[in-house]
């Protein structure tokens, strides 16, 4: 809505006044500076608050589901960092794809992946959902996992240990850390 | 009641691995069930016509993952019957030890799946300690945590490395006391006997007929082993006994895992007493004749393995058909559903070891 409306502000409807306010509030924070400064304040906070909870969702593909297990196990300990898994990809944020990914999941996978709220990342665990790894030639495997979904983060290894599993985490949070910088307020 | 049918999967935590239950609810009771697999098919037996003989170990390896030795070995027992090779008798042990100690770490696997199924997260966090053990002494022995690439066709990789002995036996002492807290953890629990027992029936007759193998099968009572039946490297060499319960429910299939698991320590302690130094392996012919065929069974920590093979005159097989005990005994999990509460999906589908690898192959 365009300010020069204002002065029949008085000939509003209660909703329209509120989105017009907005409005205002908005473009004025913008023009005099304000949101830069309120953004490069909050962004340290809202990243952190994200990166400490990258919730993976638990989805256990294949071989290198048994290393994320293994992670969450006492020797690697995964949950200090944030990784608590959850089943419902509603309330998680990073889909851990784990495992060749065929043309019956496919479907399925890309599903989960629309169920889940945003801010949401992928990661690519092991070769095969990299790049299909040695199912290259099969018929029913999909050559990576980016071919229908976006990967932030690919980790390599056929399985990667969970060593690198957290590794890959940790990128992820400098991802989040970068990316997170003065969106605040355009949300 | 108006009945339902209630898709569990393929993401839903009861399942490990990747599978869907569709299961037929009369208020919470089940009426129905039917298993679809398929989400991690790739054309193993198919990709395989296209590798050389040695490229296809690898691969087995990623059949099973939670038991990859055991499907590597199976493999390469296979080519050694095809070609008519005798392994030396150091790598026979060598052979042996490792799978026992592959035994030990799926099942150990199986009982940490079965403890967050229940609920139950410190039956989760042992098991998985104590594996990394086993995953410790592989890696010294191989190199790798989890898909090894040790078996050879004719022998095994390398040899053992300095204190082999020493550390398996190390871990097995402290395994041993492990294993007993585990079953302070789960057999003095009211909770997981409550849960376990008396659900998910198998009778014997119907274990049988529907082909089920492995612990599941001994869960049922029938005292049937591939390692004692029919032995393959140096199983009957050793002092073991078979581990069959009688009561056919989802506990009886969890005792008998645990059994084994005591059963495989005393393997592999006699095992490496009795390892003499020498050669470990022998090499095998680049071809296999053509129209020759090959096969061997092996106990899978699942069930019986079985790989059949075909010769086609060069260093590729002709056909290689893998027979895969899960993939049978997900047939049976409509006979063990069926009339119980949906709560119990996770006490019997966990009871059963499921791994999808292989079974879709």
């Amino acid at each position: 809505m365009d300010l020069r409306l204002a002065p029949h502000a008085v000939a509003m409807s209660s909703s329209e006044f509120l989105s017009w306010s907005g409005e205002v509030m908005d473009q004025l924070m913008k023009y005099t500076g304000a949101k830069k400064a309120v953004d490069r304040l909050t962004a340290p906070i809202w990243s952190w608050a994200i990166r400490n909870a990258t919730v993976p969702l638990h989805f256990g593909i294949a071989c290198c589901a048994l290393e994320m297990a293994a992670a969450s196990g006492p020797r690697f300990d995964a949950e200090r960092l944030g990784m608590i898994y959850r089943s419902s990809p509603r309330q998680t944020e990073v889909l851990l794809v784990n495992g060749w990914v065929t043309a019956k999941l496919r479907p399925d996978l890309r599903r989960l992946y629309e169920q889940m709220a945003e801010p949401r990342w992928v990661i690519a665990m092991g070769e095969c959902a990299i790049s299909g790894g040695p199912w290259y030639d099969s018929h029913n495997t999909v050559q990576g996992v980016d071919t229908f979904i976006p990967v932030d983060v690919y980790i390599p290894g056929c399985p990667p240990r969970p060593e690198a599993m957290i590794d890959g985490f940790m990128k992820l949070h400098k991802k989040i850390t970068k990316e997170m910088k003065g969106t605040f307020l355009n949300d | 009641m108006a009945e339902m049918w209630l898709n569990m999967g393929p993401q839903h935590p009861m399942t490990h691995g990747l599978w869907n239950l569709r299961v037929k609810v009369d208020g919470e009771t089940m009426t129905e069930a039917e298993p679809v697999i398929g989400y991690l098919h790739r054309g193993w037996e198919k990709i395989t016509e296209n590798r050389k003989f040695t490229q296809i170990i690898p691969m087995a390896d990623r059949l099973c993952y939670g038991a990859s030795m055991s499907w590597s070995h199976l493999y390469c027992l296979t080519m050694e019957n095809l070609m008519e090779v005798e392994v030396p008798e150091r790598a026979k042990w060598i052979r042996t030890i490792v799978l026992e100690a592959q035994r030990i770490g799926s099942h150990l696997m199986w009982l940490a799946a079965l403890g967050t199924d229940l609920g139950s997260y410190t039956v989760f966090l042992y098991p998985v300690r104590e594996r990394e053990l086993f995953l410790d002494l592989m890696q010294n022995l191989c190199g790798a945590r989890m898909t090894y690439n040790y078996p050879r066709i004719g022998g095994v990789r390398n040899d053992v490395p300095a204190n082999f002995e020493r550390d398996f036996t190390r871990v097995l002492n402290h395994f041993e006391k492990r294993l007993t807290d585990y079953e302070a953890l789960c057999d003095q629990s009211t909770i997981f006997r409550m849960r376990m027992e008396d659900v998910g029936y198998l009778s014997a007759e119907k274990a049988k007929n529907l082909g089920v193998t492995g612990p599941n099968l001994r869960g049922s009572g029938v005292d049937y082993d591939v390692r004692r039946d029919d032995p393959y490297e140096m199983y009957d060499q050793v002092d073991w006994k078979v581990c069959v319960e009688k009561t056919c429910d989802a506990y009886a299939r969890y005792r008998v895992k645990m059994d084994e698991m005591r059963e495989s320590c005393n393997i592999i302690r006699q095992c490496i007493k009795r390892m003499k130094p020498g050669a470990i392996r022998v090499k095998p012919p680049r071809t296999a004749p053509k129209g020759k065929t090959g096969w061997a069974h092996v106990e899978d920590p699942r069930g019986e393995g079985f790989m059949y093979v075909i010769g086609n005159g060069d260093d590729r097989p002709y056909r290689l058909k893998v027979r895969s005990p899960i993939f049978v005994t997900v047939s049976a999990a409509p006979e063990m559903l069926v009339g119980y509460k949906i709560a119990d999906v996770p006490a019997i589908m966990g009871s059963v070891d499921m791994c999808l690898g292989e079974t879709d192959r």
